[in-house]
């Protein structure tokens, strides 16, 4: 059955509408200034619960600023400020350890950074680190994160080789077993495919489709085709006359790319924005 | 405006539509025309015509497909691109609805039936004017105008049923005529067709500006379209 009439609605309404999709990330009034610029505004939005969230919008718009806002990696920048309140299960990030919570929100670059260790290493590396020694263990949760992404197959006959000598796909892919390797409960992706080639690309899309039933995924790029094969849902940011970060739009992302509501999103996304 | 390549050939493929709705108003008009005055040669050329009708329409699918495949059209321009390609679909089968009307004029020759040719001429204005307006509204995504024209199909709806009793009397008052008569409920019928397409296209110019899906004459019951010519 096809819906015939789409009722196009926000995120937030969509939560509220449907029984089965939950808040996994509570966002209320957040802002981030790098020193005195601010860079993000007054953003309110929740982010569905193992449901694949794709932020979209022009370079500058704050969108990975946003992201990295949800395992409080801009802290790690000395001049970020930060206000208003994002929530995990209704528990405000702030208040936990920094290292618990990117053990519960892992974190995927544009570029796969793969450490210069072996493919074995570079899984167990997270695991290690949070007090996994024993070798069976750790030899399991190698191959059920490999397997998760997809990559398992490929590299079973190699798992002691580097990680920088599998291919741009393969190491994108070796990052996700990474990230997935701590179980955590949310996966942020910055770019995840653009470095790589659309064979390679499809198949992290794929990946990610599979990922979305244990995992909350939110997904940032610039790949409007890839937002809209990809997601579920869409955040659409844009960046005010002070270049500060602003939401315009959110909703189901087939509304978002065949009927958006404001203006400015059906300008950037049929590509006559500016 | 970024994408101006993109958005001229938008433009070119509105521009084509308009061509073929003009080329399917004339080619109707016509043909009810030679069936007035019973001109067989003008029927064998509006049939032989309708080729020119087909081939547009295959143009314009083609150019369509096109940017769909290169372009990624989005939002607007995806709604407007899909609902080209059902309105030039539309627009074929009211071409087609010219044609029967010709092949009728053909089938009927010289026979002397009584021809209920006012209520037909009527029909065929009346849904050319639709089809026109309709058209305009298209072009300009006028939704005001598109929401208002359905209202005009009930007239021709009227005219159908008064035609459809006046030829089915002949049958009953002059068996003889039976043939003859119903080649005349063709010309009718299609007529009525013709019209509810004029409809259709409103639709589309809707949903073109909002998105919504919608059946504007909900009181017609569509009957399958039996009558491909």
């Amino acid at each position: 059955m096809v819906d015939i009439i789409s009722t196009p609605s926000t995120i937030m309404e969509e939560i509220k509408m449907n029984n089965n999709l939950n808040t996994k990330l509570n966002i209320e009034n957040f802002n981030l200034f790098y020193g005195n610029f601010q860079a993000l505004r007054d953003v309110t939005i929740g982010i569905p619960e193992k449901q694949i969230t794709s932020i979209i919008g022009p370079s500058g718009c704050g969108k990975s600023t946003f992201l990295r806002s949800f395992n409080r990696m801009n802290e790690l920048i000395p001049t970020v400020t930060t206000s208003g309140s994002i929530k995990l299960d209704d528990v405000d990030i702030h208040q936990n350890d920094p290292v618990e919570l990117r053990k519960k929100v892992g974190m995927v670059f544009q570029r796969p950074n793969p450490f210069p260790k072996s493919i074995f290493d570079n899984i167990a590396f997270g695991p290690r680190v949070h007090g996994i020694t024993t070798k069976q263990v750790l030899v399991e949760i190698v191959e059920k994160s490999l397997r998760q992404a997809a990559l398992w197959d490929e590299v079973k006959d190699d798992l002691n080789k580097s990680g920088l000598a599998l291919s741009g796909g393969q190491q994108q892919r070796l990052c996700i077993a990474r990230a997935l390797a701590v179980e955590p409960e949310v996966i942020l992706m910055d770019e995840p495919a653009s470095a790589l080639d659309p064979i390679a690309t499809l198949k992290i899309e794929d990946l990610i489709q599979e990922l979305k039933e244990k995992y909350t995924i939110v997904i940032v790029t610039h790949n409007m085709q890839q937002a809209a094969r990809a997601s579920d849902y869409t955040m659409f940011f844009n960046m005010a006359e002070d270049r500060a970060g602003y939401l315009v739009e959110s909703g189901k992302t087939v509304d978002i790319f065949t009927n958006p509501k404001k203006e400015l999103t059906e300008q950037y996304i049929s590509g006559r924005f500016g | 405006m970024a994408r101006e390549i993109f958005s001229q050939k938008i433009q070119q493929i509105k521009d084509e539509i308009l061509l073929l709705g003009s080329m399917v108003e004339q080619a109707t008009l016509d043909a009810v025309k030679a069936f007035k005055h019973r001109d067989l040669e003008a029927a064998r050329n509006i049939m032989e015509e309708d080729q020119t009708i087909n081939d547009k329409r295959f143009a314009i699918e083609n150019a369509i497909m096109i940017l769909f495949a290169t372009q990624q059209p989005l939002a607007h321009d995806l709604r407007l691109l899909s609902a080209m390609l059902l309105i030039s679909n539309e627009l074929e089968r009211m071409g087609d609805y010219a044609k029967g009307i010709a092949h009728n004029a053909l089938r009927l020759g010289i026979s002397d039936i009584p021809i209920p040719i006012r209520d037909i001429e009527k029909m065929a204005e009346l849904g050319v004017s639709m089809l026109h307006r309709s058209l305009s509204a298209f072009v300009n995504e006028n939704s005001e105008l598109a929401a208002q024209i359905p209202n005009e199909d009930d007239q021709v709806d009227d005219l159908f049923n008064k035609s459809y009793r006046s030829i089915v009397n002949v049958m009953v008052s002059n068996p003889s005529m039976i043939d003859d008569a119903s080649f005349l409920l063709w010309v009718v019928h299609n007529l009525e067709r013709f019209a509810d397409r004029t409809v259709n296209i409103c639709e589309r110019t809707l949903f073109i500006v909002s998105g919504e899906m919608m059946e504007m004459d909900i009181t017609d019951d569509e009957i399958d379209d039996e009558d491909k010519e």
